[in-house]
């Protein structure tokens, strides 16, 4: 487990927290979460692992079962909901439907007791932001699925809040406007300098919006790094498998030398990885390698590195990257990736080949 | 781009026009389509659309004065209905023939209760004068037998007054009687000459050929029908007799001159001997005004004024109860659907906001009423409400109230919109109940998390998407209280009974449908008036029942 306790500079910060619907299992477990001012977090993580939940008790909607949630440091486990003061943009967007969009926007400046000429203006420019100036006078109905984004985006700007919390916002628009929305959002987020909580179950939406991501499984951070480290440094098999593409392994841990294991796979070979979550000789392990870390060219690796046998399955030609399905140890799930380049090797099914890699792409983690 | 010389329409790949073929395409679908919904239209036309039309007849329909006493009619339309004097003696001689034809067929009791509906009293008049009336055909018959005994035989009659094409298919069928008697076919000529005889022959054959036993020509001819000859020679020219071709000009030459002979009878003398009340104005002004086969009489008397001979009129302040009780039953309806309102709303935002274990309980207890007898739930109000009911007895017990003041909560208005507003109450929960579950909580979360205070929310975003499902329930509510009656029969003594309890009174116990139909018709028509308000102001797409 890898979390920052949130100390007195972080700007919200959930500290031991816990959270039951039904009074017998534990939905969110033991949370420790801080925030700094202006960072953009994902939690990250599969469907039911909890972050709705988390964002919810932190918007004020669901109450910790335990623990305290603070925002600039001060507990806000009794404040209600709309005393917080935290924009929100929801999955379904929850635009009212019997308002205009200029009605919308003004909503939370109207209930603020903001007067009128200044709303005008403020909701101008909340459209103007998100290039929507021309449609204030539509319903909700009348836009397409990503102006509504914007507009909901607006809305919970409009105000001004420090903290915004989205829950997976983008999870109804087509690939390309997704694309197109990450990055207004994270432009509109650090222009602003605004505090972003961002939920999503897509790696590739963490891994290109935020500062910091935090990854959710079963109701705990598995870890919280920024997306370089997430990918390249995963610190147990769960992440390593929930990001990105990944080769893994099962063996158990021969010995370890400083930074450097030796483990026997489960068919008797031997490899080189870098220990991780393992500590000592006879520990089972799952030995994990990103497939365009795997090397077979035998001149790109170390002299007396530990190589394997392998066999071609499938050779897929994906334009950019070749995609080459080989069994490994019994493993008939091994993706290798190369570049498409004029030197590269093309490898045919049925080929035999010898694989290596060095030894600190291939991370010996928990089994 | 293209590479052919396109002039004309587009066509199809066969060569017709691309429009035609498209118009046989979709007319096969159309025919299609009609088909399948075709047995549902018959039966929603034959079963609901009918039944109303009918209602709509029913409250203008005023055929039988003039088909039951057409002489009558004809003759009074001379007489000033303003003066004191009775009519004349046409008038009196016409009704001489109609009453007996219309004792023959028993119809006099049925125009007298009609009549009855405006003019109470008149009804005994028409049953006891039925009785007696046909006095004056044995005495005309008599005459008539004594100056030939040939109009003893039914055959006499049908020879002089139909074709002799009827007459010879009359007798066929009186060979063997299977099927239905011909229908009569009048002589050419006589309907100028004997205008009277020939109208209550008329009447004679159709009897005949509905009571099927008899033909008309075997059938012993209605003393009406003397009566009706006897006034018909005294007014016919000599010439005109003699005109009359294919019949027997001799007899009824014979028969004029004997008639000529007698001393005409007195008919108004004779009708004021059988009852005094004939010398009535009021009677024959009841008759005058109400003999045009359509009248408005009902729909005035449904809005509780009257149709005389000096034109409409208000009804005497006694009689007037119809406008009351239609204000009454649209006020307490509105009450009720209020009432129904402000109940159901939070139960109905409870089942959609509840677990779904808990909201199916509650559910079930909101349906519950709908499986218990409507009778079961009006009396279960009975017991509660009534001076000596739970209520009261709570009260007087808990010493909220004297003994002696109990209060009165049953068979009055009071009893009335409470035991209603819980009958109906499932009919205003269950419409906005579907549409509060189509509102997703997170409309009420996203204006709280912008700010809004619990009460704000709810009014600036929840309620408004609700209001479908308030417009959709209080139409419900309405249109079913509005046509109420068995509840506020048990429950609503005098001051708390609706319009409907009076329809239910004219159709089941007064047997007046046609004012039945009238009232029914001004409650349709403000229903649908209300219904059209209520889309212009609201929209009727705004109402969604789920
Ligand atoms: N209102 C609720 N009542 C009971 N259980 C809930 C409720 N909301 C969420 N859960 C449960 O909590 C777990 C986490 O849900 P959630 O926070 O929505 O996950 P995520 O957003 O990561 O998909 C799930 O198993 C879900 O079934
Ligand atoms: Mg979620």
């Amino acid at each position: 487990m890898d979390s920052r306790t949130g100390g007195d500079a972080a700007f919200v910060a959930f500290e031991h927290v816990q959270k039951s619907y039904d009074g017998e299992t534990l939905v969110v477990k033991d949370l420790n979460l801080a925030i700094s001012k202006g960072e953009f977090l994902t939690m990250l993580g599969p469907s039911g692992s909890g972050k709705t939940t988390c964002l919810m008790m932190l918007a004020g909607f669901e109450t910790a079962t335990h623990g305290e949630i603070k925002l600039n440091g001060r507990p806000i486990n009794n404040i209600p909901p709309h005393k917080r003061g935290i924009g929100m943009v929801f999955q379904n967007y929850a635009l009212f439907p019997h308002m205009t969009v200029a009605e919308n926007l003004a909503f939370p400046l109207e209930v603020r007791d903001i007067g009128k000429s200044d709303r005008e203006a403020k909701v101008k420019r909340a459209l103007d932001m998100v290039q929507m100036g021309n449609l204030g006078g539509r319903r909700p109905a009348q836009l397409s699925g990503g102006q509504q984004q914007r507009v909901a985006l607006a809305r919970a700007l409009v105000f001004e809040p420090e903290l915004v919390l989205m829950d997976e916002p983008l999870g109804a628009l087509d690939k390309q406007l997704r694309e197109h929305m990450q990055f207004e959002i994270t432009r509109l987020a650090h222009d602003l300098g605004i505090t972003t909580v961002y939920v999503t179950h897509d790696q590739t939406e963490a891994l290109t919006m935020s500062d910091n991501i935090a990854v959710f499984d079963d109701g705990r951070i598995q870890q919280l790094a920024p997306p370089t480290v997430l990918y390249e440094q995963p610190m147990n098999s769960f992440v390593a498998q929930f990001i990105g593409e990944n080769n893994t392994l099962l063996g158990t841990v021969k010995e370890i030398r400083g930074d450097l294991a030796v483990v026997e796979l489960d068919d008797g070979e031997l490899i080189d990885c870098k220990p991780v979550n393992v500590s000592k000789a006879g520990e089972r392990t799952k030995v994990s390698i990103r497939p365009e870390r795997v090397e077979f060219n035998k001149a790109r690796l170390k002299p007396g590195a530990h190589t394997l046998k392998a066999e071609v399955l499938e050779f897929i030609y994906m334009g950019d990257i070749f995609r080459t399905r080989l069994r490994v140890a019994g493993n008939d799930d091994f993706v290798v990736k190369t570049r498409n380049a004029p030197d590269q090797v093309r490898l045919q099914p049925g080929q035999q080949i010898e694989i290596g890699w060095l030894p600190q792409d291939c991370r010996a983690l928990d089994a | 781009m293209t590479d052919t010389v396109d002039t004309g329409p587009m066509r199809a790949a066969d060569g017709t026009p691309l429009k035609v073929s498209l118009a046989r395409a979709l007319r096969r679908q159309k025919i299609r389509a009609l088909a399948l919904v075709a047995p549902l239209l018959i039966f929603v036309l034959v079963t609901f659309i009918a039944p109303i039309a009918d209602m709509l007849f029913r409250s203008v329909e005023n055929q039988i004065v003039h088909d039951t006493l057409p002489n009558t009619v004809r003759a009074l339309a001379d007489w000033d209905p303003s003066s004191a004097e009775t009519p004349g003696e046409p008038v009196y001689a016409g009704l001489a023939i109609d009453l007996q034809t219309a004792a023959e067929m028993k119809a006099h009791t049925r125009l007298g209760s009609r009549l009855n509906y405006e003019d109470p009293g008149i009804s005994s008049l028409f049953r006891q004068s039925g009785r007696n009336v046909d006095d004056f055909g044995k005495a005309a018959m008599k005459e008539l037998v004594a100056a030939d005994p040939a109009w003893k035989d039914g055959a006499t009659w049908g020879n002089l007054l139909g074709t002799d094409k009827w007459v010879e298919a009359q007798t066929a069928w009186g060979a063997d009687k299977t099927g239905l008697q011909p229908a009569f076919k009048a002589r050419s000529g006589v309907a100028g000459t004997l205008p009277r005889t020939l109208g209550a022959y008329a009447l004679f054959a159709a009897d005949a050929r509905e009571s099927g036993r008899k033909s008309a020509l075997e059938s012993k001819p209605w003393p009406a029908l003397a009566t009706a000859l006897e006034q018909d020679l005294r007014a016919a020219a000599p010439e005109s007799l003699s005109a009359l071709e294919g019949i027997d000009t001799a007899l009824l030459a014979r028969t004029r001159d004997a008639v000529d002979a007698a001393a005409p009878v007195d008919y108004r003398a004779d009708f004021l001997a059988m009852d005094k009340d004939w010398a009535s104005p009021d009677v024959w002004r009841t008759i005058r005004v109400f003999s045009p086969q359509y009248t408005a009489g009902y729909f005035l008397n449904s809005i509780d004024l009257e149709k005389t001979y000096e034109g409409i009129t208000k009804r005497p302040p006694e009689e007037r109860i119809y406008v009351t009780l239609f204000v009454r039953t649209l006020w307490m309806s509105m009450l009720i659907t209020f009432c129904c309102l402000l109940l159901g709303y939070p139960v109905a935002w409870l089942l959609a906001n509840l677990r779904a274990s808990t909201a199916n309980v509650l559910m079930i207890l909101v349906l519950l009423p709908f499986w218990t007898s409507l009778l079961v739930r009006t009396s279960a109000w009975k017991v509660l409400l009534q001076q000596q009911g739970v209520i009261n007895d709570l009260l007087v017990w808990l010493g909220l109230v004297d003994d002696g003041h109990r209060l009165a909560m049953i068979n009055n208005q009071f009893g009335t919109i409470i035991a209603m507003t819980h009958i109906l109450l499932p009919f205003m929960i269950l419409p906005l109940y579907s549409v509060m579950k189509t509102i997703p909580p997170s409309f009420l979360r996203a204006a709280r998390s912008l700010g809004a205070t619990p009460w704000t929310a709810f009014w600036r975003v929840y309620f408004p998407q609700s209001v479908p499902g308030i417009g959709a329930g209080s139409i419900l509510c309405f249109i079913l209280a509005i046509g109420y009656y068995i509840t506020p029969e048990l429950v609503g003594g005098t001051q708390g009974v609706f319009i409907s309890n009076r329809i239910a009174f004219h159709i089941s116990s007064s047997l007046n449908w046609g004012l039945a139909a009238a009232l029914g018709t001004i409650l349709l028509a403000a229903v649908l008036l209300l219904y059209y308000v209520y889309d212009k102001i609201v929209g009727i797409d705004n109402v969604k029942l789920g």
